[in-house]
């Protein structure tokens, strides 16, 4: 099971979005929070690392990685998909 | 006849041109824009002045609207179509080819993401209707060339409605700004947004005071008069900024046109040196009848590299048109990797290509005022590696890659 609170400890350890993380909700816009195309690129990196996956290239787009929930539910997907 | 056959193949759904659209296809429409940049380029170039005559032409011949919808007063037309328009001017003037690239690089991002706000809506109509030109300000004092963060930010004036805004922008590059009728310019959301959290206003030449602080001279591209300004708007309508993030704007349009289109100027301007080099070589092939030319085999590598340069802006083009409309498409990490590579691969290669072709006809290229010379495409392509910096891109991809898979395949992305 993924939990929000995952996310959420991923997302600290990035330097564009750390000093926000505890202000944001869960379905806040992170590219309109600080996020730029480097620190999404870094935010893969470690959810990949964190969570043991690889995200697909049909999971890169920029819809993948907008919000704490979306990236929760498609961490969760890829992992379900891996266990399968 | 043969000019309407090619109507129909190359605009479809075109069929209800705007009625006060000149005659002939766009390829005419263009060529003959062309003809006139071409003959005040070595003057735009030598004074370093603004193309007035080629943007009059090009006005006249009403190239300014096209990408504009029909159903906005335009004609629709397709990046590729406005990428060969560009390539039949970077032959004539590099100058005028390059403001016309950036005119329709900008309103790229109006087309594909101003349809739905009623006051863009009607600024395309006024620039279809007017043939107005658009300039680009991104380029920032303490930011630089970093498209995608801003200092200067929409400022909401007012206590109660806020409806208005002013905003202070030190523009240390704007292309053409002091000729534009309309300039489109990055900021901040509002004063305590972060650097990356942009949109995109649109400012009427009429709305703002530009006070100039840098002037262009450069070695080459003159004409784009990219003079540095600062930019002072007070008191605007909020409509005009677009609410949609400028980061999705230039992940869907900006970066996508501009590599495209600028990469077709590039080869308008590498193609027109190969020909040079070509008539330079047959002229010498009829002077000795039986002998190949020592600059064939030159020439024969420059040839070589236009296709593949060519064939690498054309599928650039297909894969954008392919992607179009569909916003998952255009942000995914391999579209800007395959973009990026088409900017690095064909700013070299144009480069190049321009040398090789000064080797072929040697000093009547070197020298100014030839039909050979060569001197003004070779100074305003090396302007493509530096114009968005090649290292600058490739510190992109780089980091792109790293979690980019690849599917492997030749035919599909």
């Amino acid at each position: 099971m993924v939990e929000i609170s995952d996310i959420r400890d991923v997302l600290k350890s990035l330097e564009s979005l750390k000093g926000v993380v505890d202000t944001l909700s869960d379905d806040d816009d992170l590219f309109e929070k600080g996020l730029d195309s480097f620190g999404s690129v870094q935010l893969m990196l470690a959810l990949e690392e964190r969570f043991d996956i690889e995200f697909p290239d049909s999971a890169l787009g920029r819809r993948s990685f907008s919000t704490i929930r979306i990236i929760r539910d498609t961490v969760a997907g890829l992992r379900q998909q891996e266990a399968a | 006849m043969n000019m309407h056959v090619e109507v129909a193949a190359t605009v479809p759904g075109a069929a209800p041109v705007a009625t006060d659209a000149p005659a002939g296809d766009l390829d005419a429409r263009a060529k003959r824009a062309a003809e006139i940049a071409g003959r005040h380029a070595d003057a735009v170039d030598r004074e370093g002045r603004f193309p007035a005559e080629a943007v009059a032409a090009l006005k006249a011949e009403r190239l300014f609207g096209i990408q504009v919808p029909v159903s906005l007063g335009g004609e629709g037309a397709s990046m590729s179509e406005i990428a060969e328009v560009c390539a039949i001017l970077g032959r004539a003037c590099s100058a005028a080819a390059m403001v016309f690239a950036m005119h329709h690089i900008k309103l790229a991002s109006l087309v594909t993401h101003g349809q739905d706000s009623a006051w863009h809506a009607a600024l395309m109509r006024r620039i279809a209707g007017e043939q107005m030109l658009i300039a680009s300000s991104t380029t920032e004092a303490g930011i630089g060339g970093d498209l995608r963060n801003s200092l200067c930010a929409v400022e909401a004036q007012g206590t109660g409605d806020g409806d208005t805004f002013r905003l202070t922008k030190e523009a240390s590059v704007i292309s053409y700004g002091a000729q534009a009728d309309l300039i489109l310019a990055t900021a901040r959301r509002h004063p305590e947004a972060a650097t990356s959290d942009q949109v995109l206003v649109a400012l009427l030449a009429d709305q703002i005071t530009l006070e100039r602080t840098s002037t262009w001279d450069t070695l080459g591209m003159r004409g784009t008069c990219s003079d540095g300004f600062l930019l002072k708007a007070e008191g605007l309508p909020l409509v005009q900024v677009l609410q949609k993030p400028f980061a999705e704007i230039a992940a869907q349009s900006m970066l996508a046109a501009s590599h495209l289109l600028w990469g077709s100027v590039w080869f308008g301007i590498a193609s027109y040196a190969v020909d040079r080099a070509r008539a330079f070589v047959q002229a010498e092939a009829r002077k000795k009848p039986g002998q190949v030319p020592p600059g064939a085999l030159r020439l024969a590598e420059a040839a070589n590299e236009l296709q593949a340069m060519k064939s690498t802006v054309v599928a650039g083009l297909a894969r954008y048109e392919a992607a179009k409309g569909d916003p998952d498409a255009l942000s995914a990490i391999g579209f800007s990797i395959m973009l990026n590579n088409v900017k690095t691969t064909v700013s070299v290669q144009a480069v190049d290509i321009v040398q090789r072709a000064l080797s072929v006809v040697g000093i009547l290229g070197y020298k100014n005022g030839t039909p050979f010379s060569l001197g003004r495409q070779l100074r305003d392509v090396l302007s493509a590696p530096l114009m968005i910096n090649n290292d600058r891109i490739l510190s992109n991809t780089a980091n792109l890659l790293l979690v980019q898979k690849g599917s492997g395949k030749l035919l599909s992305a």
